[in-house]
This record gives structure tokens, C-alpha cells and sequence, in this order.
């Protein structure tokens, strides 16, 4: 249907209202004063969502589409505006969300000459996009949408940036508003081949330890249910990446929780002791691999992956299969048969009560018995969104997920400053469930600005703050590793974090002592007249353990603090 | 030709022609710490495309991602790697060598022995034009430095699969 009256910027929200958009969060600015007014004009249902800051909307979006499975769209201005949107496009990027990053620029006739607010930001994100676009023509706007729609949401998804010259936005445009794709260079091939699943349905009817890995890409395919199955009835054991938490249940007998650098030391011992490890959707990424040429030297792995340049880029898989996931265990469950493994469970299960993940309840207060009463006092119901550090790694230990799209947390990018935007879009996304975030006192430092979006809203998000007054990752490496030479980690000049709350209005509680736990959180979780703050008062220089150190081989586990002084790591960070 | 230096891979690149394309591919090579050595680009038969042919230098073992990572693009059509078969491959190469009436029939015999064109002759002066495979205009150049080069411009080299084969 072509449109005669309609400005660059209207057809574009028309565009994003047919993609079924639901938010767009964003700030404004100069060069994208014509899709703002767009916003009025059109009378569009889609809300707009005013940040502080364009990172947080950008980790917002991001946040969002963690939460829901839907792309989300952030709206930002040129030059700063657009690149203080870069690190949540790089962030989303490492960990495959889907994200519609549109930017206002300069007039097309100014580009290239240092035009005001002007930056290559088309230039600038090329390495963190999946795709991206500089509209040439105000009739382009509709195909590009529902290109970037189609890019960033199938196959293996991720950011799409639209770069749109002031001049066009404001510029008429006739283009049909439902135009035709034109991407003859992007293959989505979704068949899975038969030889491959029976080749794989073999080696695991031989195998005596199989141990399936799920990763991202089962969770994105929803790949969750065909997922249980295929472990029901093969009795194979289930061992996630820390963003495939939630694809199999936590709370399930065959599953290993969480692999990798601080994963449970079952299921790094299950890695290591597996003959056929079944990996759907994950890229072995360097925190599970440890030295990636002794990674499952002896067993046989198999690598399901819907994008080809993942297979073979870290290890040698002896099968291979470009396939989605779920589509790839539709087809494998139809071949498996029902294995024998009670005495590899056993063994592990024996692992289970040797290796337990624990803590110490008395004495100085710790984050893991906060996040843990926290998982209980919710029933491990709740969509829990972390920031990056020592907090983060305990968060994945002890906050169990038995449902995918509960578990937002910074992976590839390991992007301090995300956990509270990411908790405001996940709550923005899903308004009847319980939502917090566990962040450190250094990451929430980067963002929390937010609250104001927070507050404003009256999100009911629980924001618990473990204030350590360290960046405790770093602090711990130096402890370890560094013979406890302190470098740039003591974040003396922490403000009054509950102070700062109220001054947004925000509710605030100071947590102190282990006794006050459970009350604290009770007390927190019935608040329900908006967004509020915990303060947590935890030990200063606890270590998250087990630990793989970067580059070790996975046998060189530490399960428990260790008595000698340790090599600096090989591996990276 | 069969390339013998394995460090050297010859690839075809079939692309939307669209804004941002070469950008996006120069960057799949330097950031894998690959060189290209030389790189052609030009309108296919079909004007929405174009052909690209590259010369990179690099770690075999990486070429590999290399052409996935390339393939993965949403403009990259196919990206087939021609080292190993036996496709056409061709270069041009202009010559610009110091040369005056004394030495000028020795350069003008050894130009015939490689099947050059005179484009540009002066007292001083003269341009060599060369075509062939790469390792031709090696040798012209090992052949002809005997005089002083001024000027060397090889457009890098053009592949194509022989038979019914597409590029």
C-alpha cells in the first residue's frame, strides 16, 4: 500500500509498529528530532522509553530481549549519542540478542564533513552488528526495517544498527510500507542432515558417559522442551553455559548446573571424565574450555551449531552439524535409544555430595547466602538479571533457573554497568513477574543513573547491590596470582547506596548481618510500591571457588582456596 | 597454476553491491591478522553484484574461519577458495623502466620474450605492459631489473574456475 503524505520518520514507526515493537527505549537529540516527532504524529501505541544515558538503552533493549525472546529497538541521536550506544550493541552482539539500534544523523549532504554531532557510527559498530545500514533515500526506510527485523532475529541473532540522515527522516516517503526483502546473500538454511543425526544417535548408542552441553543457541531455538526429553529418555546428564542456565532445569537429578572457569565441580569433572559430549548451541567458549587442545582429548565430540563458523573454531568436534537446535533434537530423539548410564550417574551424583557448592552461614556476611535466601524466598521463580563479577559467578551458583529467559547476564562481553538496565527492560518486557538484580557495587556505579527510569516507572524491580568495596573479581586474581598486590581495586569513595536511592525515590534497606537475611529480602520482596534498594554490607575479600585458572587445563581445578602460591595464568583475562 | 606457497591463498568473493561491503570483508582479514596482498573488485554480469578477487597472506590453519566468517556476511553471496584447483588466473602488470637508445633493443628483446606491449616510449623512458599469470610478471621483473624499475603497477590478479564451474 503506498502512502503519499507520510515523512521518512513516520513510515518508519508505521515499519517498527508492523514488526510488533513494543518499546523503543532512547534519548533524543538533534539529528533524530524528526522520528521523535514521528513518535506524536503517528499516534503510535509503541511506548518510548526516556533513559538517562543511551547505554542504558541500549542494555535495556538488550535486557528486554533476554527476557522475552523479542527484539526490542533503541532510539539515540547522532555523533555521542550514537556511539554511547556502542558497548550494549558489542555486549548484545558477543551474546547473539536480537536488537534494533536506530540513530539519527547528520543531513546526507553534511556526511563526511564534521558536520555537528556528526560520527561514522555505520563505520564505528561494523565489528559488533550483525548488520547495518546508512538509509540512502526516505524510500528505502521501509525495506531496510523489515530487513533489519528479519537479520537480527533469525539464524543466529544479533544487532542491527540503522543510520538515518536527518534530511530523510523528515523527507517524504511513498515506498510501500510492507516492501520485499532483498538479501540474496543471507542463507538461512534450517535442514538438518538426516546422515549427521544418525551418525550422532550412533555414537551416543555406544557411548557409556555421554554428557550433553547446552548452550545459548538452545535456548534462543527454544529448544528447551525437546531438550528435557532427549534427557529423560536417554538418561544423559545436562550441563549448561552460564547463558544456557535455564535451558534444562537446575533443579532436575540429571543436571550438572553450570560448567566453565567457576562452574560446579561435577560438571567440569563430568567434562573431563565424559566419552561423548553432546554440545547443542554453544560456541566453547575459552571460560569452559580451559587449554582448548586437552579439552576432552579422550571423548568424542559432537558440535550442533546454527552457525558454520562456529564449527571448528575452538576445538576439532569429531561430528559436526550446522543445524538449529531445536530442529537438530527434534530429529536426534526419533534415533536414541535408552542408555545405559546408571553407573556414570552414579558417579557423578557420588561428585554431587563430595563437591557440593557451599558456604559458610555464620560470621561476616556473604553474597552467596544472600543470593541463595533470595532463591528461596522466590522459589527460584524469579527473572534474575546480574552485573559481571565475583557476584555474577556466585549468582549463576546459586540462583537456580528451571526455565529459559530467567537468567540475563553479560556473557561474551563480561560488560560491567548491565545489570540494572538489563532488570528495567526485562521488567519493562514482563510486568507481572518478580525481578531483580544481583550487582556490585562497582557496576552499579556505571549505570545507576537508570534508577531514575526505575523510579519514574514504577518498575517492581529488587535491586540488590553486594557492596563489597572491592572489585572483587580483579582483587580476587591479584590474591591468587599477583601475591595480594592490590592494583586499582579498592573503590573507596562508594557513595551511601541507600541514601542514593531515596534521593530518586527509591526505597531503600541496609543488610548488615547474616541474622537479618532472611527478614531483609522478605521485607524487600512484599515492597511493592515500585523499584527498591539492598543494600548489602558482604565480606570484602571473599573468593569465588571452584576456579579453573584462564588457560589451565580443566583437571587443574581448585575446588577449594589454595594453600600454595599459584603460576600467573596463561589464558586470557 | 597451483600455488606453491601455502601461506599465500587466492579467494573469489561474490557480494551484494552495496555501501560498506568491502569494509566489512577488509575487516574479516585484519582482525584474524591476515594480509591482503592484493584485492580486485569489479561489476559482475549482473550489475546488483560484484566480484571480488583476493590475494591474502596468513596462517592456513586460519583461512578457514576466514572463508566461514566471510560467508557469514550478509552481503557475501559465496566465497569459494581457488589455492589449490585450477582456475585461470591473471594479472596485468605495467613497467616503467629508465632506458635510453644504447640499452633500448636489449629491454625491447626481453619485453617480446614475455609478450609485452610498448605503451609509452621516450628518449629516457618506456612502459611495459605485461598480462599474465603472477609468477610471469615476477620473472619479467626479475628480467628487466637489469634496468632501473621507476615505476611497477600490477593490478593484482583476476581468477576464474575453468569448464562450467561458476566462480
Amino acid at each position: 500500500m503506498a502512502n503519499k503524505t507520510m515523512e521518512g520518520g513516520q513510515a518508519l514507526i508505521r515499519c517498527l509498529e508492523n514488526e510488533g515493537v513494543e518499546y523503543i527505549f532512547g534519548y533524543s537529540g538533534g539529528a533524530a528530532i524528526p522520528i521523535f516527532d514521528a513518535l506524536i504524529t503517528t499516534e503510535t501505541k509503541i511506548k518510548f522509553v526516556l533513559v538517562r544515558h543511551e547505554q542504558g538503552a541500549a542494555h535495556m533493549a538488550d535486557g528486554y530481549a533476554r527476557a522475552t525472546g523479542k527484539p526490542a529497538v533503541v532510539l539515540v541521536t547522532s555523533g555521542p549519542g550514537a556511539t554511547n550506544t556502542l558497548t550494549g550493541i558489542m555486549t548484545a552482539h558477543m551474546d547473539s540478542v536480537p536488537m534494533i539500534v536506530l540513530s539519527g544523523q547528520s543531513v546526507s549532504w553534511m556526511l563526511g564533513k564534521d558536520a555537528f554531532q556528526e560520527a561514522d557510527i555505520f563505520g564505528i559498530t561494523m565489528p559488533v552488528v550483525k548488520h547495518s545500514y546508512l538509509v540512502k533515500a526516505s524510500n528505502e526506510i521501509p525495506r531496510i526495517v523489515r530487513e533489519a527485523f528479519h537479520i537480527s532475529t533469525t539464524g543466529r541473532p544479533g544487532p542491527v544498527l540503522i543510520d538515518i540522515p536527518k534530511d530523510l527522516s523528515a523527507g517524504p516517503c511513498t515506498a510501500d510500507l510492507h516492501a520485499e526483502m532483498d538479501l540474496p546473500g543471507y542463507d538461512l538454511n534450517q535442514s538438518v542432515d538426516n546422515d549427521t543425526i544418525l551418525e550422532i544417535a550412533e555414537a551416543l548408542a555406544k557411548s557409556k558417559r555421554p554428557l550433553i552441553l547446552a548452550g545459548h543457541g538452545a535456548m534462543i531455538s527454544g529448544a528447551d522442551p525437546i531438550l528435557l526429553a532427549l534427557a529423560e529418555k536417554a538418561r544423559i546428564p545436562v550441563t549448561t553455559t552460564l547463558l544456557g542456565k535455564g535451558v534444562f532445569p537446575e533443579s532436575h537429578e540429571l543436571s550438572l548446573g553450570m560448567l566453565g572457569m567457576h562452574g560446579t565441580a561435577y560438571a567440569n569433572k563430568a567434562v573431563c571424565e565424559c566419552d561423548l559430549l553432546l554440545n547443542v548451541g554453544s560456541r566453547f567458549d575459552d571460560r569452559i574450555l580451559g587449554q582448548p587442545d586437552k579439552f576432552c582429548k579422550d571423548a568424542t565430540i559432537v558440535h550442533i551449531d546454527i552457525d558454520a563458523a562456529e564449527i571448528g573454531k575452538m576445538v576439532a568436534p569429531q561430528i559436526t552439524c550446522v543445524a538449529d537446535a531445536k530442529t537438530a533434537l527434534d530429529e536426534l530423539i526419533k534415533h536414541v535409544p535408552v542408555l545405559e548410564t546408571t553407573s556414570w550417574l552414579k558417579k557423578l551424583d557420588g561428585y554431587k555430595v563430595k563437591y557440593p557448592l557451599k558456604f559458610k552461614r555464620q560470621g561476616s556476611l556473604k553474597m552467596q547466602h544472600i543470593i541463595d535466601e533470595f532463591y528461596k524466598l522466590t522459589d527460584g521463580k524469579a527473572c534474575v538479571a546480574t552485573d559481571v563479577g565475583q557476584h555474577q559467578m556466585w549468582a549463576a551458583q546459586f540462583y537456580k533457573n528451571d526455565s529459559r529467559y530467567n537468567w540475563l547476564s553479560s556473557g561474551g562481553a563480561g560488560t560491567m554497568g548491565v545489570g540494572l538496565p538489563y532488570c528495567i527492560g526485562a521488567a519493562f518486557g514482563r510486568p507481572n513477574d518478580i525481578h531483580v538484580c544481583f550487582v556490585g557495587d562497582g557496576g552499579f556505579q556505571m549505570t545507576f543513573f537508570e534508577l531514575a527510569t526505575a523510579a519514574l516507572h514504577k518498575l517492581p524491580i529488587k535491586i540488590v547491590v553486594l557492596n563489597n568495596h572491592y572489585l572483587g573479581m580483579v582483587r580476587q586474581w591479584q590474591e591468587l596470582f599477583y601475591d595480594d598486590r592490590k592494583s586499582g581495586v579498592d573503590l573507596e569513595g562508594n557513595p551511601d547506596f541507600v541514601k542514593l536511592a531515596e534521593s530518586f525515590g527509591i526505597k531503600g534497606f541496609n543488610l548488615r548481618r547474616p541474622g537479618d537475611v532472611k527478614r531483609v529480602l522478605q521485607t524487600a520482596l512484599d515492597y511493592n510500591d515500585g523499584p527498591c534498594l539492598i543494600n548489602c554490607e558482604v565480606e570484602k575479600t571473599d573468593n569465588v571457588f571452584p576456579m579453573i585458572p584462564a588457560g589451565a587445563v580443566i583437571e587443574d581445578m581448585l575446588i577449594e582456596p589454595p594453600s600454595v602460591k599459584l603460576e600467573k595464568p596463561t589464558g586470557s583475562t | 597454476m597451483l600455488n606453491s606457497d601455502k601461506s599465500m591463498h587466492t579467494l573469489s568473493v561474490y557480494v551484494s553491491n552495496k555501501p560498506g561491503a568491502l569494509a566489512r570483508i577488509a575487516q574479516v582479514f585484519s582482525r584474524r591478522g591476515f594480509n591482503i596482498e592484493s584485492l580486485v573488485v569489479s561489476p559482475a554480469v549482473d550489475g546488483h553484484f560484484s566480484r571480488m578477487t583476493i590475494s591474502c597472506s596468513g596462517d592456513p590453519s586460519g583461512l578457514d574461519q576466514i572463508i566461514k566468517q566471510l560467508s557469514k556476511l550478509i552481503d557475501v553471496l559465496r566465497c569459494i577458495d581457488h589455492t589449490y584447483d585450477e582456475s585461470v588466473m591473471k594479472e596485468m602488470g605495467l613497467i616503467k623502466i629508465a632506458v635510453d637508445s644504447e640499452g633500448r633493443s636489449e629491454a625491447l628483446q626481453i619485453a617480446e620474450h614475455y609478450g609485452c606491449k610498448t605503451v609509452d616510449l621516450t628518449p629516457e623512458s618506456m612502459i611495459l605492459q605485461v598480462v599474465g599469470n603472477p609468477s610471469k610478471i615476477d620473472a619479467l621483473e626479475e628480467m628487466i631489473a637489469k634496468f632501473k624499475i621507476i615505476e611497477l603497477v600490477r593490478t593484482g590478479k583476476v581468477v576464474m574456475t575453468r569448464g562450467e564451474e561458476i566462480t
